[in-house]
């Protein structure tokens, strides 16, 4: 363990004209962020996590014209289609990508449904065609989509489930809600922690103990059961819009005692310092030291810490739905997607009715490996 | 001495701790409006069956529905005398399943021996895996091994324990002749304890356990690796090397204990997340533990028997807890000395 001093000297002599923020540059004086940044760069996971979960944010205000349907609409001839390729050369020639077109036939000894690809008729992609309508970014109406198949054709890249809905579309329709869940919870869950544990930091003392043992109850109680408790609760009655807005909060409801705590002893810890007596000698109030004095101080760790608390709400709401207490149809998320997938028989002949899982390991993945990368460089002056 | 304060302040702790959970617990079985047998007698004006309403009634205030909550509360933990004296949770009545028509006692009795089995189990499972390879991790970092433990590690995380219990459930029967579903042949259902039912319990945890226990398990091995890094870098392990100090005894000596302490203090954070995910998986695969009563219960506004559950599981987090803090506090003094205040 080699021991490098905290500041660097630089042995070239002094140019103003030079940027501090030239790139390689061993300094040690440049801002945080771009320290932070660098560093952050070198986790190779992380960069790749961020571009992903960035690109699948960005396309959920286009999934309705991403996808090829709209979510719950329903080919009555196609139950349990199986997936379609995309193919390029048709009888060694490259006309463009197309499917071939599938007809399903009852397979009346093992009572399933079986599908025959017609090889020789080639249904071409159309590009940019009409549809079903939707709304674009929630609320504008068009029925514009990026490609669909021809009349008489199918395009289903992941199969069909119980009810001939396609499931590639349904995915990213479900994309819509089951990562914006994530994102409400946590804005609950933020405005929580930071304000009951700046609260309990900065004042200490009787409001310090009370909000301590409210903490540590939660944070020794399971999850699930009360989320399913909370859920319960939740009226049938309710469109999905409630449902889907209530279901977040509950999520975020128990998840602040975590950042509460964090929030706290970094409040205690910083509350000694100079500056903060210097703001209240000053006249600042409590509501400005905490937000403008402290919080910044580590800012930076709550948003990491926040990226890190995403993936247990996405699960949670994965796990709520599946079991029949989170959405409910027709909301569509990878939750109420892969209810449909509860039973064997389904997993066993109709493999691809399992395949919302995979978006669900991807961004929980991603999640993951972001909030590392950016918590190993929140500290620019480590080694290593 | 020292010891023996400990465990009597954590014991006090942790009752109160349980009491405000119980209150918790009520409030949030009330929430929903109405009760299943307001919704009963309304199902059965709804449909002019008018005779069965004064049975339902008759129910209601056997089972005080028709005090209010706060008393409710009291009488069902047994602080307060109902129709039939002080019988509420204290007392060991556990309530009336309206769901079931049977006692709440009756319908869990079994099940919450597995559950208890079934948390066992993975507790168990997940120190036995994390602590030797989250140990191997440490020593052979930024390796192949590292890095292939870690990405399983990940995963483990990243994928929802439903899921993976279907899968495995799936593979496990086909591949492996692993029974599938339930905790123990349906033979043995309901028979008194014997070797083969011990037996046939024990193989039908293989899968349970693996589900639940993977993502904890994860977690714990990345915590015990860094922890374990942490040690691995600081000078005495540099002079006990240079000293000569052969590799084995060199991290078992000194850095894998001292590791292993905030990793104890772990199992507080571990426990919730187990038991809820025995709670879930065990819905998933039809384990008879206390699981799927629950879920129905919750669906059906069952309110006692899915109080009881919660309260049950939250009790066994809670005494979990306890255990865990006290075995802290044997392994490291300063827990003790610096438990109370300032």
């Amino acid at each position: 363990m080699t021991h490098r001093p905290n500041h660097y000297v630089d042995p070239a002599p002094y140019d103003p004209a030079e940027d501090i923020r030239t790139p390689g540059h061993p300094d040690l004086d440049v801002p945080n962020r771009v320290l932070i940044w660098h560093r952050f760069k070198r986790y190779k996971p992380g960069v790749i996590s961020g571009i992903f979960l960035a690109l699948s944010y960005l396309m959920l205000p286009f999934a309705g014209f991403i996808a090829p349907y709209t979510p719950n609409e329903r080919h009555a001839a196609h139950l349990y289609a199986t997936p379609q390729m995309v193919h390029l050369f048709h009888e060694g020639q490259f006309i463009g990508p197309y499917v071939y077109p599938i007809t399903a036939e009852a397979d009346l000894v093992n009572f399933r449904w079986t599908y025959i690809q017609d090889r020789k008729t080639a249904a071409r992609l159309e590009w940019f065609c009409e549809g079903h309508t939707y709304n674009l970014m929630g609320f504008i109406p068009s029925d514009a989509h990026l490609f669909c198949a021809p009349e008489g054709a199918t395009v289903f890249l992941w199969g069909a489930d119980r009810l001939g809905r396609d499931i590639f579309s349904r995915i990213l329709y479900g994309a819509q809600l089951s990562l914006t869940v994530g994102l409400i919870g946590i804005t609950v869950s933020f405005l929580l922690g930071i304000s009951i544990g700046g609260i309990a930091g900065y004042f200490g003392g009787r409001v310090d103990w009370g909000v301590q043992r409210v903490i540590e109850i939660l944070r020794s109680l399971p999850e699930l059961p009360l989320w399913l408790a909370l859920s319960a609760a939740v009226p049938g009655h309710w469109g999905p819009g409630a449902v889907f807005f209530i279901i977040s909060i509950i999520l975020g409801l128990l998840d602040w005692p975590g950042l509460a705590r964090a929030v706290r002893s970094k409040f205690l810890a910083l509350r000694e310092e100079e500056f903060v007596r210097a703001a209240e000698m000053m006249g600042a109030r409590p509501r400005r030291v905490i937000s403008r004095h402290l919080l910044p101080n580590f800012s930076s760790h709550l948003i990491a810490s926040a990226i890190l608390s995403i993936p247990a709400m996405i699960l949670g709401e994965t796990a709520l739905s599946f079991l029949g207490l989170g959405l409910r149809t027709p909301a569509v998320s990878w939750g109420v997607m892969l209810n449909d997938a509860q039973n064997l028989a389904s997993i066993e002949i109709y493999p691809w009715t399992a395949l919302p899982m995979l978006p669900v390991v991807l961004v929980v993945l991603a999640f993951n490996f972001l909030g590392d990368g950016l918590r190993e460089s929140l500290d620019p002056y480590s080694d290593d | 001495m020292e010891l023996l304060r400990y465990v009597t302040f954590r014991f006090f702790t942790m009752i109160l701790t349980l009491i405000v959970v119980s209150m918790l617990v009520f409030f949030i079985m009330n929430l929903p409006p109405g009760d299943y047998l307001s919704n009963q007698i309304a199902e059965l004006r709804a449909t002019g069956q008018d005779s069965g309403v004064a049975k339902v009634e008759f129910l209601r205030r056997e089972y005080s529905l028709d005090q209010p909550l706060w008393k409710q509360y009291l009488i069902w933990i047994g602080f307060w005398p109902g129709p039939h004296g002080f019988s509420g949770i204290i007392q060991g009545d556990f309530g009336w399943s309206f769901e079931y028509d049977q006692p709440v006692s009756e319908i869990v009795s079994d099940a919450l021996w597995l559950t208890v089995l079934l948390n066992l189990a993975t507790v168990l499972f997940v120190y036995v895996v994390a602590i030797p390879l989250g140990v191997l991790e440490a020593v052979k970092s930024r390796s192949w091994i590292d890095y292939t433990l870690s990405f399983i590690g990940y995963l483990g995380i990243a994928t929802p324990n439903f899921l993976l219990a279907l899968i495995l459930f799936y593979y496990g029967h086909k591949y492996l002749a692993l029974p599938v579903g339930g905790l123990m042949d349906p033979q043995y259902e309901g028979q008194p304890l014997s070797w083969a039912k011990v037996r046939s319990v024990l193989v039908h945890l293989i899968i349970p356990t693996f589900v639940i226990g993977t993502a904890g398990a994860s977690v714990m091995m990345q915590r015990l690796r860094a922890n374990m890094l942490d040690e691995l870098h600081k000078p005495y392990v540099e002079t006990a090397r240079a000293k000569g100090v052969g590799p084995i005894r060199l991290i078992f000596k000194y850095p894998f204990r001292v590791a292993l302490n905030p990793f104890v203090a772990d199992i507080g954070n571990l426990l919730p997340q187990l038991i809820s995910g025995a709670v879930l998986v065990s819905v998933v695969l039809g384990l008879q533990t206390i699981g799927p009563a629950l879920l129905t219960a919750l669906k059906s506004q069952d309110q006692f028997l899915a109080g009881f559950i919660l309260l049950f599981v939250a009790g066994l987090t809670l005494i979990g807890t306890m255990i865990s803090d006290i075995l802290l506090a044997m392994l490291d003094p300063r827990i003790r000395y610096g438990g109370h205040g300032k």
